[in-house]
C-alpha cells in the first residue's frame, strides 16, 4: 500500500536529509580524483587512432615516434598479439574485443598504437608522429546494411554473419494471435537513438608495476574495483593477490565505467613491461568516441487492445547497433538486458519481445546510460506505445493507462515476460501527480489554446522499472554472482568503520551506508566512517551500475549490522546479568524484558565487547555479510511534462515537469532528490539534443561537447518532486533504488507531450533527440499536407 | 619562459613551457589539483579560476604565461581562517553537488558571479553559471547554494573578499 513519508514512524537515522559525509573534501578541492594521483617516475600513455571507420591496416611506422626524446615505448596490436594480450573477453563472454586494432580498424578513432613518453605532451607529439598505412573499406554504418550480410566485419570470427545473437522471450504464436484478433491495433518503428553516458570527468588509469614487491597497483575510473581486478587477473594471468585496484574518487560514471578500455590495458602492459607507473587519461573526444556508449535499439512496437482500451497483447521487434564488437555490459543470460520490462505497469494478457543484434564500423559498448541493463530502451517503448494507442482510441491517455494498470492487490505480480513485480501502488501513484500537477485544469487550459492553433503538450510516463541485479542464480558477470557484500567494524568507542563492495560515483554512499548501519545499531551515523573502491580492503562485490547498489549492498550493509546486533545481545545479557531471551532490541537498545528502564546502548556493548566481553565467548565487534537477494526490485514512478511548441520555429519550451517516485524506503530524502533532479536532467537531455550520429561514411559527428550537446542551467527546467512509499517486501529495509528511475522515466514524458502538443497536426511519432530542427520540419511538413 | 604569478595570495616564479596550460601549471606544477579538467574544446568549465578577483576564466583555455603578472585565486583558495567561505558552506548545505567533479569550477564561478552582482535572482543566477556544465545535480540545488550565499554575504560583506 502506497503511503506519504510523512505517514512513516521517526526513525533514528533513516529517512533524514542528513548532510553528505563526503562533501567537505569535495567543496574545498580536495578530492582525490584519478588524474590527481602523481606518483614518482610516471610515465604518460596517449594513443593514436583510426581516421577510418573500416581500414585495413598496412603498415605502422614506429620509427620518428621513438626518435623523439623522451618517448619510451610505442605499442601496436601486433606487440600485444606477441604478447597474447591482444584480445579482451567480454563481459558476458559471448565475443572477444580488441585492445589496439590488429589487422583492421573497424570503427572510425579505434585506438591503434600507444606512445609512452616522459610527459602528457611528448606522449601527444610522439602518438603524432606514428605513421601508419590504411587501406580504406567500406563500412558499415547501420544495422540494417549490416543485416544484408554484403561485407563481414569481423573476420576473426567463425561464423561469416554479421549477425550476433537473436534473444526472445514470450509466446510468439499466441501474442501475435492475439494481436490479429484484437479490434485496434497499433504499430511504430521507434528508435531510442545512441548516446553516450559522458560523465564530466573522463575516464583514466594509472597502473604501477612494483617490481620490487612483484604487486601491480591499478588505480581506475571503475565503478566496479573487484570485478576489474578479476578481469585483470584473468586477462594477464597475475595472480589476483599481486592485483591491486583502487578506485578513488569517481566524477560520475552513469555506466560509463564499467567496462575496460583499451587504454587501460594498454598503460598497464607499458608498466608491467617497463617497470614505472604509467598514467593515461582520455580526452573527451576519446570518451565521446570509443568508450560505452548507449541505446542504439530499433523498436517496432505493436499493440493491441479491445475497443474499451484494453490491452490484449504485446509484440516487440528490435534491431540492436551493437556496433565492432559484441561489449555490452550485459548478465550472461540475459543479452538484452532487462529488456522484458518492456510490459511496463501494464497487466498484459500475453507479450512477446525479440531482440537481433548485428554488427557495424561503430565503437563498442551497449552500456547502460543510467538505467539499469536496456531498461531505458524498454520503457521509452512501451510508454511511447501506450501514448500512440490511446491517441487511436481517442481516449485520455492516462485513462488508458489506468484501465491497465496491474492493481495493487496483484502483487507480487508475474510478468508475461518473466519478472516478478515484488510491489507497487501504481494507482495511488499517478493519482498523486494528477493531484499536484492540476491535471483536469491542464487539459481544459489545452482545449482554449488549441482552438487558437497553439501548440500546447502534456505528456505522462506512468512506468515501472526493474533494478538490483541481481538474484545470482539469474545475473551474474563473467560468471561472478551478482551479490553485494558489507563488512563493519565497530570499534571500542562505538564509532566504527563500514565497507563495502559498490563503489560511489556522487551517489552519496559515504552518507547513505552510514545510515543505514546506524539505524540497525543506534549509533550515530556521523561516527561510521564509510570506505569503498579498494579491493586490499573492502569485501569482493559487484559494484555500482544498474541502480543495484541500495537494493544489494544496501540490504548486505543492514543484514551485516544485524549480524553485529545478534551478537551485541549477548554482550548485553552479559553485562545485564540477565539471560540473553530476557533481552530485547527495542527503541535503538537493548532493554531488559519487562524492566523499564534497564538497558544498555550498543556504545556500552561495543566496549564491553574489547574490555569484558562475555566469559568463553570471542571478543570483537564486526560482522560481514554477503547478499545475494531473492528477487530483483521494482522502483515506479508517474511523471508528467507539460510544454509548450513554438509553430514557427520548432522549439519546444518546458513549462512544468512532475516527478513522482515510488523508490520504496527512502534513506535519504534530499539525496533521493538530488538523484532525481540529475537523472531527469539527463532525460531531458537525452529526449531534446543528445545523440552520437553518424554520416553515410561512417564518420563520428559528435565528437566533443560542442556536438555532443549537455544542458546547461539555461535550458534545464525547474523541477517539481514527489513520492510515495511501497516498501520492497522482500528487501532488508524495504528500499527499491533510485538512481535511474528518473533517467529511465522522463524520456518518453518529454517526447510524449511534444507528441500531444503537435497532435492537431496529424504527428504521430518523431524519433529523439526532438532537437528544433527536426519539430519545425515535422511541423512543416504535417501543414504542407493540409494545405 | 620564466613567470610570476600570485596563487591564491601566495607568489610563485617558476620557469614553464610556453605551451603549457594554466589548468595544468596549476593542477601539476602547483599541485593544486582542485582546479579540473573535463573538456578540450572549452565547453565544460570544471576548470574555472578567478583571475585578478573579479574575472572568471577557463584555465584550461590560457596558457601558464598569460598569468605572468596576474593574481589567480582557485578553489583551494575560498576558505579563509579555517572558515568555510559562504559559497563553499552553501553548496554544502543545499545539496549543490553529488560526483564534486564540476563544484571547484561552479564555485570560481559563482564567486566571480558575485562579486560583480551581489544580488543575483535566479534566471541570472542560470545564466551566469551556463558556461560550467553538471552533469550530476541538474544545477537546481547549486542555483539554491548561490541564492543562499548571496543572502549571507549581504549579512556580513567582507567574507566576499578572498586572496586579496
Ligand atoms: S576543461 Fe572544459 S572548459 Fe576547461
Ligand atoms: S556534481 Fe558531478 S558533475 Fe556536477
Amino acid at each position: 500500500m502506497a503511503t506519504t513519508t510523512d505517514d512513516l514512524p521517526a526513525r533514528h537515522s533513516l529517512g533524514k536529509s542528513m548532510k553528505r559525509k563526503e562533501d567537505p573534501r569535495f567543496i574545498r578541492g580536495k578530492g582525490r580524483y584519478l588524474d590527481d594521483i602523481v606518483l614518482p617516475h610516471m610515465l604518460y600513455l596517449a594513443l593514436v587512432h583510426s581516421p577510418y571507420p573500416h581500414a585495413r591496416i598496412k603498415s605502422i611506422d614506429k620509427s620518428k615516434a621513438l626518435a623523439l626524446p623522451g618517448v619510451k615505448a610505442v605499442i601496436t596490436g601486433e606487440d600485444l598479439d606477441a604478447a597474447k594480450l591482444e584480445w579482451l573477453p567480454t563481459f558476458h563472454g559471448y565475443d572477444k574485443q580488441m585492445v589496439l586494432a590488429f589487422g583492421k580498424a573497424l570503427y572510425q578513432y579505434q585506438e591503434v598504437a600507444g606512445v609512452v613518453a616522459t610527459s602528457r605532451e611528448i606522449a601527444s607529439d610522439g602518438a603524432e608522429l606514428v605513421e601508419v598505412e590504411y587501406e580504406p573499406l567500406d563500412p558499415l554504418v547501420t544495422p540494417f546494411q549490416a543485416r544484408e550480410d554484403k561485407i563481414i566485419l569481423r573476420d576473426d570470427r567463425e561464423s561469416k554473419t554479421n549477425h550476433i545473437y537473436h534473444w526472445e522471450v514470450g509466446d510468439k504464436a499466441k501474442a501475435e494471435g492475439e494481436l490479429d484478433g484484437s479490434a485496434v491495433r497499433i504499430k511504430e518503428r521507434i528508435l531510442s537513438p545512441r548516446c553516450h553516458p559522458a560523465p564530466l570527468e573522463p575516464c583514466g588509469v594509472l597502473a604501477d608495476m612494483n617490481k620490487a614487491t612483484g604487486r601491480l597497483t591499478v588505480y581506475m575510473t571503475s565503478q566496479a574495483p573487484h570485478v576489474h581486478r578479476t578481469a585483470f587477473s584473468l586477462v594477464t594471468g597475475i595472480p589476483e593477490d599481486k592485483i591491486h585496484v583502487i578506485s578513488p574518487d569517481v566524477g560520475g560514471g552513469f555506466g560509463n565505467k564499467v567496462p575496460v578500455y583499451p587504454g587501460y590495458v594498454v598503460a598497464t602492459v607499458a608498466s608491467v613491461i617497463i617497470g614505472v607507473p604509467v598514467k593515461w587519461v582520455e580526452s573527451r573526444t576519446e570518451n565521446l568516441t570509443t568508450t560505452g556508449f548507449a541505446r542504439d535499439y530499433h523498436m517496432d512496437v505493436e499493440i493491441g487492445a479491445t475497443k474499451e482500451g484494453k490491452v490484449t497483447a504485446l509484440k516487440v521487434s528490435t534491431v540492436a547497433d551493437h556496433g565492432a564488437f559484441d561489449a555490452a555490459a550485459d548478465p550472461r543470460k540475459y543479452p538484452a538486458g532487462m529488456f522484458g520490462i518492456v510490459t511496463g505497469s501494464y497487466d498484459f494478457p500475453t507479450a512477446f519481445a525479440e531482440v537481433d543484434a548485428y554488427f557495424t564500423n561503430k565503437a563498442p559498448g551497449g552500456i547502460a546510460y543510467r538505467c539499469s541493463f536496456r531498461v531505458t530502451e524498454a520503457s521509452f517503448a512501451i510508454e511511447r506505445g501506450m501514448d500512440i494507442l490511446a491517441r487511436k482510441l481517442d481516449m485520455d491517455p492516462v485513462e488508458l493507462r489506468r484501465r491497465n494498470f496491474i492493481k495493487k492487490e496483484q502483487f507480487p505480480y508475474p510478468s508475461p515476460l518473466g519478472f516478478v513485480y515484488d510491489s507497487g501502488d501504481y494507482e495511488a501513484t499517478t493519482q498523486k501527480a494528477l493531484d499536484i500537477i492540476g491535471y483536469d485544469e491542464l487539459r481544459k487550459e489545452q482545449a482554449e489554446k488549441r482552438k487558437s492553433g497553439e501548440l500546447m503538450g502534456i505528456g505522462v510516463s506512468t512506468f515501472t522499472e526493474i533494478v538490483g541485479a541481481g538474484p545470482g542464480k539469474h545475473f551474474d558477470i563473467l560468471g561472478i554472482k551478482m551479490f553485494d557484500s558489507a563488512e563493519i567494524r565497530i570499534h571500542p568507542t562505538g564509532s566504527g568503520i563500514v565497507r563495502a563492495g559498490t563503489r560511489h560515483q556522487g551517489q552519496g554512499h559515504e552518507t547513505t551506508w552510514a545510515q543505514i548501519v546506524a539505524e540497525e545499531l543506534g549509533l550515530d551515523p556521523q561516527e561510521l566512517l564509510v570506505e569503498e573502491g579498494d579491493t586490499d580492503t573492502a569485501p569482493y562485490g559487484l559494484g555500482t551500475y544498474a541502480s543495484r547498489s541500495t537494493p544489494v549492498a544496501g540490504g548486505a550493509l543492514a543484514l551485516a549490522a544485524r549480524r553485529i546486533r545478534e551478537k551485541g545481545k549477548k554482550i548485553a545479557a552479559h553485562l545485564l546479568e540477565a539471560s540473553e531471551n530476557d533481552v530485547e532490541w527495542k527503541d535503538y537498545k537493548f532493554n531488559l524484558k519487562g524492566v523499564p528502564g534497564k538497558s544498555v546502548t550498543m556504545k556500552e556493548v561495543a566496549f564491553a565487547a574489547y574490555t569484558n566481553p562475555p566469559p568463553d565467548s570471542e571478543p570483537g565487534l564486526e560482522a560481514t555479510y554477503y547478499y545475494d537477494p531473492p528477487n530483483l526490485t521494482f522502483p515506479n514512478g508517474s511523471y508528467i511534462a507539460v510544454v509548450d511548441v513554438d509553430r514557427e520555429t520548432g522549439a519546444v519550451i518546458v513549462r512544468r515537469f512532475l516527478a513522482v517516485d515510488d523508490c520504496g524506503v527512502v534513506i535519504n530524502p534530499m539525496i533521493v532528490e538530488g538523484q532525481i533532479h540529475g537523472g531527469l536532467t539527463e532525460g531531458f537531455a537525452m529526449a531534446f539534443m543528445q545523440e552520437i550520429a553518424f554520416d553515410e561514411s561512417g564518420n563520428n559527428l559528435n565528437t566533443n561537447f560542442t556536438e555532443y550537446l549537455v544542458p546547461t542551467a539555461l535550458e534545464t527546467p525547474h523541477w517539481e518532486t514527489a513520492n510515495t512509499v511501497t516498501p520492497s517486501p522482500h528487501h532488508p529495509i524495504g528500499a527499491k533504488g533510485v538512481g535511474e528511475s528518473p533517467n529511465v522515466g522522463s524520456p518518453q514524458a518529454f517526447v510524449n507531450a511534444v507528441m500531444d502538443a503537435l497532435a492537431p497536426l496529424g504527428i504521430t511519432h518523431i524519433d529523439m533527440p526532438l532537437t528544433r530542427e527536426k519539430v519545425w520540419r515535422a511541423i512543416r511538413d504535417a501543414e504542407a499536407k493540409v494545405s | 619562459m620564466k613567470i610570476a604569478v600570485t596563487v591564491n595570495g601566495e607568489r610563485y616564479e617558476r620557469d614553464v613551457e610556453p605551451r603549457t596550460l594554466l589548468a595544468y601549471f596549476l593542477r601539476e606544477d602547483l599541485g593544486l589539483t582542485g582546479t579540473h579538467v573535463g573538456c578540450d574544446s572549452s565547453s565544460c568549465g570544471c576548470c574555472v579560476v578567478a583571475m585578478d578577483g573579479d574575472r572568471a576564466v577557463k584555465s584550461c583555455t590560457m596558457f601558464a604565461v598569460q598569468a605572468d603578472g596576474h593574481e589567480i585565486t582557485t578553489v583551494e583558495g575560498l576558505e579563509q581562517g579555517g572558515k568555510l567561505h559562504p559559497l563553499q558552506q552553501a553548496f554544502w548545505d543545499q545539496h549543490g553537488l553529488q560526483c564534486g567533479y564540476c563544484t571547484p569550477g561552479m564555485l570560481m564561478t559563482s564567486y566571480v558571479l558575485l562579486k560583480h552582482q551581489p544580488a543575483p535572482n535566479e534566471a541570472e543566477i542560470r545564466e551566469a553559471i551556463a558556461g560550467n556544465l553538471c552533469r550530476c545535480t541538474g544545477y537546481q540545488n547549486i542555483v539554491k547554494a548561490i541564492q543562499q550565499a548571496s543572502t549571507e554575504l549581504a549579512a556580513e560583506p567582507a567574507a566576499a573578499a578572498v586572496g586579496s
